[in-house]
């Protein structure tokens, strides 16, 4: 069992929790990532770390709780404890000999963007951080991206805080601006990672993406979280989870992250169903 | 005198057309009267040509004398003294390929069902009253073990018996390997298998899962813990599909992959949070046991199955019994044809299978006929669900963050005669070495290394 040491709403429906897990902690590097279970019934879930504390043996998760086994997770508070959570699973991400590197957050994607970032940053590395999100209420980490980064652009689709735009408007306008990039790391939902991609392609840059596909073991047991990358055949739990986006057949991966969207639909609503009759 | 009938008392099981709808155990094992009269047909012989046959050395003759003679405690006694978990070896070994193929019944008729005995003094001593085994005096040395199956538990058991503080490290959050995430219930409940870990716990091996060598912790972590051997059991567990297009469509899942949803996750009940698709029309690709064990499991899902190997029914890899099993459950099996494409819709979602026609040609040189694709004879059978069970090679996890750690061109782990690796200290057994094989064979090596590695240690001093 692994303790819950703290809990924090970064806003609505979007969490962050400390868990007491020093074998994870003691060898975690940003771009790993973790698989939880919330209770004997619950599902493998990974997600990948946000910050670790290997003094203390503690590990950081952001989620979002979108889904039915977050939406329990979310009912835990500081001082539960969950089934299960094992890691660190995966590889970290290369950052050796990086001098100047965008990174590009969206949305949630910004909680795994930002340990990668710091890492850089701390190691002396140039950063422009681009984080983008659909409107004000759903902006998260800025005072940390701020902290680790020489440069920091927070964009929303409405415009209602920041730079009103595209995280691939802003990135194109950095790079037209003469920033020359060793690298570009993206972050965020699929499809966004898709367009990063197309973005910097025609400039040639190298762009990294993170991968979170479906998973049940994440360590290369099962092949659920397999990507064709280059034409290859690739586990993101043990080839990746990253890997250079321009080689990614993202509408492939797009569509395999969505094999069970409507058994997840259907539990939700039964989650919720239940907290309902709770609330009655 | 000896009960001179030529079969084996047959054994009570759930009727097919019932138990393809649950998942519940197939073969009931023997009750009493049924075991002592099967245990009358062994003929004592005084060379045991049975023993041989076992890998981990099973006192074969001695045992069913003392069930014959109505001791079933001593009998569990005399199966342990050498096989840590006969209630899994008594269901899952391939006996017709060991002991009972040296069976001297078998000459004439059946074999001894010796297989269906271990069982049932397993099954026997389990539920009933047993004095608890005593906890051996502890020799002072620490060994780590990697990796909850067979081959680790087998290892693991061995050490604690001769006192060492053992600890065993398992990646999943449940004990067990493949036994818990391969072997579905209805082969091998659950229950029965965390009932012989408890043993191993009852002899003082500890468990500690969640674990993953290679990501959590290195083998040098261990020697810095102050282990004196390690043992690396941790299976072949990286799936194989084949190159063919398609392959990547929603539905199109590894045996590996499905059989964990069902077995590890329990996704078929009601209660599990992890999701399985409930196909109408499966269509399971080759031939072995984990052909079986998938096609069996996604039959119990609803779907109408299909197992299609590229060779003919005489060379199934698979067990007789377990083909016969899945035969007697209606499952289709389409022989001599082999998957050239999987055929899917615009939202990548599988629709058929389209498969070739094979034909045989010459014996190779490992004297087995060859195979080969009938030109034009390509055929569509239609298909929501693809199950790819070709095989697995070693997890390269461990290879990776082991440097010094020797594999072959497969990625199997190298190992001298005494199962020991290229490090010094670093032992290895089961599927890890040779690649996907039985259960029994994974006990073997660990009983081999474990006995290994206390003669290490023992010598040192």
């Amino acid at each position: 069992m692994y303790k819950i040491v703290e809990k924090e709403e970064l806003r609505p429906t979007l969490t962050r929790i400390r868990v007491e897990a020093p074998l994870v902690a003691r060898r975690a590097m940003p771009g790993q990532f973790i698989i939880f279970r919330v209770d004997r019934n619950g599902e493998r879930v990974p997600l990948t770390i946000n910050g670790y504390d290997r003094e203390k043996g503690t590990v950081d998760i952001i989620f979002q709780a979108a889904g039915a086994t977050t939406m329990k997770l979310n009912d835990l508070e500081a001082g539960d404890y969950l089934e299960d959570f094992v890691g660190p699973l995966g590889n970290p991400t290369p950052i050796d000999g990086l001098k100047k590197v965008a990174v590009v957050g969206g949305g949630v994607g910004c909680a795994i963007a930002y340990p990668v970032a710091k890492e850089l940053y701390e190691n002396g590395c140039e950063i422009h951080a681009v984080t983008g999100f659909k409107n004000k209420d759903l902006v998260i980490l800025e005072k940390e991206f701020d902290e680790a980064s020489t440069k920091h652009i927070v964009c929303t689709d409405d415009g209602s805080y920041g730079e009103k735009g595209l995280v691939t408007e802003i990135l194109k306008k950095l790079i037209d601006d003469g920033n020359e990039y060793d690298e570009v790391i993206t972050i965020g939902p699929m499809p966004m990672m898709k367009f990063v991609c197309r973005t910097t392609e025609p400039y040639g840059i190298k762009t990294i993406a993170s991968l979170s596909p479906l998973m049940v073991d994440g360590t290369g047991m099962c092949g659920c979280c397999r990507v064709n990358v280059g034409g290859e055949m690739k586990f993101a739990c043990v080839d990746g989870p990253d890997f250079d986006g321009s080689l990614v057949d993202w509408d492939l991966a797009i569509s395999r992250s969505k094999i069970y969207s409507g058994f997840e639909k259907h539990k939700r609503e039964e989650s919720c169903n239940l907290m309902n009759a709770e609330v009655r | 005198m000896p009960d001179m009938s030529m079969t084996k008392y047959p054994m009570p099981s759930q009727d097919p057309d019932v138990r393809v709808t649950n998942f519940g155990e197939v073969a009931l094992g023997y009750d009493e009267e049924t075991a002592v009269k099967e245990a009358q047909r062994c003929l004592q012989c005084k060379n045991h040509p049975c023993m041989n046959g076992c890998p981990v050395n099973v006192h074969i003759p001695d045992f069913i004398r003392a069930l014959r003679d109505g001791h079933f405690l001593e009998a569990y006694g005399i199966i342990t003294g050498t096989n840590a978990l006969p209630a899994i070896c008594g269901r899952v070994c391939p006996q017709e390929n060991q002991c009972e193929k040296l069976c001297v019944r078998g000459i004439k008729g059946e074999p001894v069902g010796i297989g269906r005995l271990e069982r049932f003094i397993a099954d026997y001593y389990s539920s009933h009253e047993h004095p608890e085994p005593e906890k051996p005096l502890p020799n002072g040395h620490k060994a780590a073990v990697i990796g909850s199956g067979p081959s680790g538990l087998t290892c693991a058991g061995e050490l604690a018996k001769k006192g060492y503080d053992v600890t065993v490290y398992e990646a999943l959050h449940i004990p067990g390997g493949v036994l818990v995430y391969g072997i579905p219930e209805f082969r091998l409940p659950k229950d029965i298998v965390a009932k012989e870990i408890s043993g191993l716990e009852a002899l003082g091996v500890k468990i500690e899962t969640n674990a993953v060598l290679g990501r959590s912790f290195t083998v040098d972590d261990l020697f810095d813990d102050g282990y004196e051997a390690v043992f690396i059991g941790s299976g072949a567990g990286l799936p194989k599909f084949m190159n063919i297009p398609g392959v990547n469509s929603n539905e199109v899942y590894s045996a590996n992959e499905f059989l964990t949803r069902i077995n590890l996750m329990k996704a078929y009940t009601e209660d599990a949070d992890t999701p399985v698709q409930h196909p109408k029309k499966a269509v399971v690709v080759g031939g072995g046991n984990v052909a079986m064990d998938a096609a069996r499991s996604v039959k119990r899902l609803g779907a109408d199955t299909t197992i299609v190997y590229r060779r003919g029914v005489e060379e199934l890899p698979a067990r007789k019994e377990e083909v016969g099993h899945a035969m007697e459950e209606h499952i289709n099996f389409m022989l001599l044809s082999n998957p050239v494409e999987i055929l899917h819709d615009d939202k990548n979602n599988v629709s058929g299978v389209r498969c070739i026609k094979m034909e045989y040609g010459d014996v190779d040189a490992s004297g087995r006929k060859s195979v080969h694709e009938i030109e034009g004879s390509e055929f569509d059978v239609e298909a929501d669900c693809v199950i790819m069970a070709l095989g697995t090679s070693p997890n390269p996890l461990i290879k990776n963050d082991t440097p010094a750690l020797k594999t072959n061109r497969k990625g199997c782990i190298e190992v001298n005669e005494d199962e020991m690796t290229s490090i010094d200290g670093v032992y290895a057994g089961g599927d890890a070495v040779t690649g996907a094989a039985t259960v029994i064979l994974a006990m073997g090596s660990g009983r081999k290394a474990a006995a290994a590695i206390d003669e290490a240690i023992m010598n040192r001093k």
